[in-house]
């Protein structure tokens, strides 16, 4: 057990542990902190990867911005407890060990497969200098529709949260 | 047993000097309290806490015990999980921020191991910076909300759009910066600063940036909630804002958070835009007699202090007072006679001291300037420091493209 | 050294909880945490997998993706907000107008 291995697990064990803490609370709130719980973990994974500007951009903008856009929302609408839900409990029993081994057999599948995916390259630090010169080289068209996007979404929000005009 | 530390001697040193970091940034908050206090009781023509201790040196003290002996009620209704999350998120991430900065050139020998002045060097130590800091919204959010209150809630959602407004500014202003020196690494932001040592003081980013410089100070002001943007938690205003619900410990917790992230701030302000652990002084022949000066100033400090001891009749001030003047003495002496402690004691101490000049700065601002409205507040953040950050990166690639980098 | 095939699980069990959450939760805000938390499992597997080749192309994209959630979390809780007032109820099963 080496020590990216222990790292590993423990990094993914939080963030299953804060995928199961999303469908599993009843607060809206504590959803939103699972959920920023599972965006840390996965850049600690990104870190362990070599990813470096990509771990800092997934907290910067992930989880420190767009995290909190959620968590304001919740708050300005005073989301409360989530309501009972009427399933069929025939469903439950049925629906969850099915999808358990279907999810099994989809990770026996990936384990098995060729040897691309066994990952024996040592784990080359990504520059941002690297990252950089991709972006505005191979990828300048989708990086410019971006910033378009961007635009699109600004205009979008302002327009939707606008109050009603009284005619 | 020297095995065992020759082996795992990374960690014992780290570990060690996370404790030695976390006792005086702590001390260091204790008695910034005193400093601001005192600073901004003179700004109004008054003395400030004078009578507990000589020159009120035992009120951080004084303070302390009160937080931990004061009743910790908890209010009914609360989300009691995010309630109590709140202030341990804020003082953990203020705390974490101080590891990756930089405090001294490298590097240094304990025991014949080598090690670096900070408690990490990290490739992206800035964007560490940054991502930390945008995780601090989190702690002012919850604390608001969870509150269960009216005033703690409009204050928690105003502090956090004011956070989050100006993390933009921040972020942004420091992108001249970081295209003079080619790295996010701090130490090599430094360096970039000290490739001319024959410049000094001229070299330091603070002159191609001075744009960049004003913006980042502003943007840090608003951004920990500080001096003229903390309409928040004024007192008068939100009856305290989002730390309203909040008592004695939590209420510490809070407290220390906001004074580590002014630290940090003066410490980003130094390392970046003044030149961090350099001297402002040029290398020159001429100039070896200013190797000398943290001498001069601790000499002159103790001497001080033993000479004010003498006014007082308690046991701190007869005492304790020219003691610490005597130890400070002796270690004036010890830097001037032995050149290897004093070569080792130059770039702290410059550091420390320019730090301690944008904490002064910080509550000088805070004594001085009225505060904003909070509409004024987010106009400022996004109609002016916005487009100045952005004009400033251009301007500085423009100027790079042209002339280099350096 | 973590082999690729632990991330693409991870990957894959994040993504079917992030399902999970969309088809079983009743609020409108954690259904749509629940498509942040599948587009993070996928940004997951994008940067495993440009680890396993040496590239960076799978980095220049979760760049991407993390620009379109951002923009897609804005306009949509914009529509969030706007269902809240006009139907004064987050629940899903209430914004039900063009349902026959």
């Amino acid at each position: 057990m080496t020590a990216q291995l222990i790292i590993f697990f423990v990094l993914a064990g939080l963030a299953v542990i804060g995928a199961l803490s999303l469908i599993f609370q009843r607060h809206p709130i504590h959803s939103a902190l699972s959920l920023i719980v599972v965006m840390v973990a996965l850049a600690g994974l990104y870190l362990l990867l070599g990813a470096e500007f990509v771990a800092a951009v997934q907290i910067i903008v992930y989880a420190g911005a767009i995290m909190v856009l959620f968590v304001l929302v919740i708050m300005l609408l005073n989301a409360g407890v989530e309501e009972r839900t009427n399933f069929s409990k025939l469903a439950a029993t049925a629906g969850i060990p099915l999808a358990v081994a279907l999810t099994a057999f989809l990770a026996a599948t990936i384990a098995k497969s060729g040897p691309v995916t066994t990952g024996v390259r040592p784990g080359s630090v990504a520059s941002t200098q690297g990252l950089a010169t991709m972006l505005f080289r191979e990828f300048v068209y989708p990086f410019e529709l971006t910033s378009f996007l961007i635009l699109v979404a600004i205009l979008g929000a302002l327009v939707l949260a606008q109050r009603e005009k009284r005619s | 047993m020297s095995a065992f530390f020759a082996q795992h001697a990374f960690w014992i040193v780290t570990i060690v000097k996370i404790i030695v970091l976390l006792f005086v940034i702590l001390t260091l908050d204790a008695y910034l309290t005193w400093f601001e206090r005192k600073v901004v009781a003179h700004i109004q023509s008054r003395w400030g806490p004078y009578r507990v201790g000589p020159h009120g040196l035992l009120q951080p003290l004084a303070d302390g015990l009160k937080f931990l002996f004061k009743e910790d009620p908890t209010p009914a209704g609360v989300d009691k999980f995010v309630y109590y999350l709140a202030p341990f998120l804020a003082l953990s991430l203020a705390l974490t921020s101080l590891a990756v900065i930089p405090f001294g050139p490298d590097p240094i020998r304990i025991f014949g191991y080598e090690t670096n002045f900070g408690v990490a060097d990290l490739n992206i130590g800035l964007l560490i910076l940054y991502a930390i800091t945008a995780l601090g919204v989190y702690g002012v959010a919850l604390a608001g909300w969870s509150s269960n209150s009216k005033y703690p809630l409009l204050g928690g959602l105003r502090s956090s759009a004011q956070m989050m407004s100006y993390e933009l500014a921040l972020t942004l202003s420091v992108v001249g910066v970081l295209l003079m020196a080619n790295s996010f690494n701090l130490r090599d932001i430094i360096a970039a600063q000290g490739r001319h040592p024959n410049l000094g003081l001229l070299g330091w980013n603070i002159f191609p940036q001075i744009l960049g410089f004003f913006c980042f100070f502003v943007a840090a002001v608003a951004e920990t909630n500080r001096a003229p943007f903390d309409l928040p938690e004024a007192e008068s205003e939100l009856v305290a804002g989002f730390h309203t619900e909040y008592a004695s410990f939590k209420f510490a917790m809070f407290f220390i958070a906001e004074y580590t992230s002014m630290v940090t701030v003066s410490c980003l302000c130094t390392i970046l835009f003044f030149g961090g652990w350099l001297s402002p002084f040029p290398s020159g022949p001429i100039w070896g007699w200013t190797h000398f000066l943290p001498t001069v100033f601790l000499g002159a400090l103790g001497l001080y202090l033993i000479w004010d001891g003498f006014h007082y009749e308690t046991v701190f001030g007869r005492i304790v007072l020219p003691g610490i003047g005597t130890a400070f003495c002796a270690l004036a002496a010890l830097f001037a006679l032995s050149p290897a402690v004093n070569a080792f004691i130059q770039g702290p101490f410059w550091f420390f001291s320019k730090v301690l000049v944008f904490l002064f700065v910080y509550v000088w601002v805070r004594g001085t300037l009225p505060r904003f409205r909070y509409d004024q507040l987010m106009a400022i953040g996004w109609k002016l420091l916005l487009p100045v950050s952005i004009g400033n990166v251009l301007l500085t690639s423009f100027a790079i493209l042209k002339w280099g980098a350096s | 050294m973590v082999p690729t095939h632990y991330y693409l699980i991870l990957s894959a069990i994040l993504f079917g909880l992030g399902v999970v959450a969309f088809v079983f939760k009743r609020n409108v805000i954690t259904i749509f945490m629940s498509i942040e938390l599948m587009l993070n499992a996928v940004n997951l597997a994008f940067v495993a997998f440009s680890q396993a080749f040496g590239k960076l192309d799978g980095q220049v994209f979760v760049l991407f993706v993390i620009v379109v959630a951002a923009a897609e979390a804005a306009v949509g809780l914009g529509i969030i907000i706007l269902i809240a007032r006009n139907r004064q109820s987050l629940n899903v099963e209430r914004v039900n107008l063009l349902k026959l």
